[in-house]
């Protein structure tokens, strides 16, 4: 009784290794040689597209949104203390530092990561990767290499968006809205934003959560059982794995950037 | 779809991404517009700095001339010395001039605020490394509460 409780534990853990083991050699073998970026230029820019292009419109309108509502909220708090020239900085730090790459990475977990965790996926089950390999093509190359390098450029790039979107959402509530002085909007912004400790804080930030997202997406979808419903609980896994992943990091990130 | 067409969406979400990334560092951070290049140093010494901080504003008459540049402790006077960075568009303030540690608003941030002197033959104007003789310090807000607790005490 005991000892079979013991062995799900062990083999719980040891599935665990295992999957890291096989996510790194996933890695390595996608990683190695430098991408050929000139060769599979076709591969590489399909990729850009439906990774960053198509994941736009849900960046842009959740950041537009987020700022408004951050804007909004912030302007009820401030404004019982008299301070609403301090909504630029609120706003602009909660993106930058936060929100953007936080909510970013949640959503291109959502958008894009699931996407390529079921693509991937049902290659798996359909045999594509084993034919490819039957034909000397490398799957870990051709497919999973453009991927990877699509996903950690593309986010980054995202989140950057995402943060202006939703500096300019919260001016269009606080400034345009509610009357919060323009020049004091910016200004105090400027006064209390500091390039190197935000701005590439947030890009370090950002480019991390998206190397773990993309790993973790392309991984379940190579790592899935080659059936629907080893499809369909890779996708779950990706989502699910990928948003607690983030949201660890992020603690350990924000302890080492700014909890000095 | 095209390669042509992927690449021109392509490069038209890069060129939005560079356009974010131009944004948040010219309007959001301000970076690169303050360059040291174009300002000089004044030095001053106050008795007690309350919340001052580094890139906190110098102030004529409410007008941001530039920031404060480093805070650190006189070794032997056991004195604050405060360097400013003054934009070098603002050169030719006399020597007569005064400093004060401010507070914009009830609980604001603080700030120094630079009086201008009077003008006069034997006055010379403040270049870089001159030191600002006449401070008034930072109020602070328990030593003021303690003098006025000590005054209604001796009534």
């Amino acid at each position: 009784m005991i000892l079979d409780k013991l062995q799900q534990v062990g083999a719980a853990t040891l599935e665990t290794i295992q999957g890291f083991g096989r996510a790194t050699l996933m890695l390595a073998g996608a990683l190695w040689g430098r991408p050929r970026f000139v060769k599979a230029w076709p591969l590489y820019i399909k990729q850009f597209y439906v990774v960053g292009v198509l994941s736009l419109l849900i960046i842009v309108v959740s950041g537009l949104f987020i700022g408004m509502v951050l804007a909004l909220q912030g302007y009820t708090v401030l404004s019982k203390f008299g301070a609403e020239q301090m909504l630029g900085p609120l706003v602009a730090l909660s993106l930058l530092r936060e929100l953007g790459p936080v909510v970013t990475a949640l959503l291109f977990a959502g958008r894009a990561g699931s996407a390529l965790t079921a693509e991937i996926g049902l290659m798996k089950a359909t045999e594509q990767l084993s034919g490819m390999e039957m034909m000397a093509v490398d799957p870990l190359r051709r497919i999973i290499a453009p991927r990877l390098w699509a996903g950690v450029i593309c986010m980054p790039l995202l989140a950057l968006i995402f943060t202006a979107v939703g500096i300019l959402g919260g001016h269009l509530v606080g400034v345009d809205w509610l009357g919060v002085d323009a020049g004091g909007y910016w200004s105090a912004m400027q006064a209390n934003v500091d390039f190197e400790q935000d701005v590439l804080n947030g890009i370090i930030k950002s480019t991390v959560f998206a190397f773990l997202v993309t790993v973790i997406a392309l991984h379940k979808g190579f790592d899935a059982v080659p059936t629907s419903e080893g499809i369909s609980r890779a996708t779950t896994q990706t989502v699910v794995t990928a948003s607690l992943a983030v949201l660890g990091f992020d603690f350990v990130l924000t302890a080492v950037m700014f909890g000095g | 779809m095209t390669t042509r067409k992927l690449e021109i969406l392509v490069g038209a979400f890069v060129a939005l991404s560079i356009a974010a990334l131009m944004l948040l560092a010219l309007k959001v951070a301000n970076a690169g517009v303050a360059g040291s290049d174009q300002s000089y140093q004044l030095l001053a010494t106050f008795d007690n700095i309350g919340g001052l901080k580094v890139r906190s504003p110098v102030k004529v008459g409410g007008v941001v001339v530039g920031r404060v540049a480093n805070i650190h402790l006189d070794p032997e006077q056991f004195q604050p010395v405060v360097t400013l960075e003054i934009n070098s568009s603002y050169n030719n303030f006399p020597e007569t001039s005064s400093l004060a540690i401010l507070t914009s608003g009830l609980l604001g941030e603080q700030y120094i605020g630079l009086q201008p002197g009077f003008v006069d033959e034997s006055v010379e104007i403040l270049g870089n490394g001159d030191h600002i003789e006449d401070t008034k310090s930072a109020i602070v807000l328990e030593e003021l509460i303690g003098q006025f607790l000590f005054n209604r005490g001796n009534q």
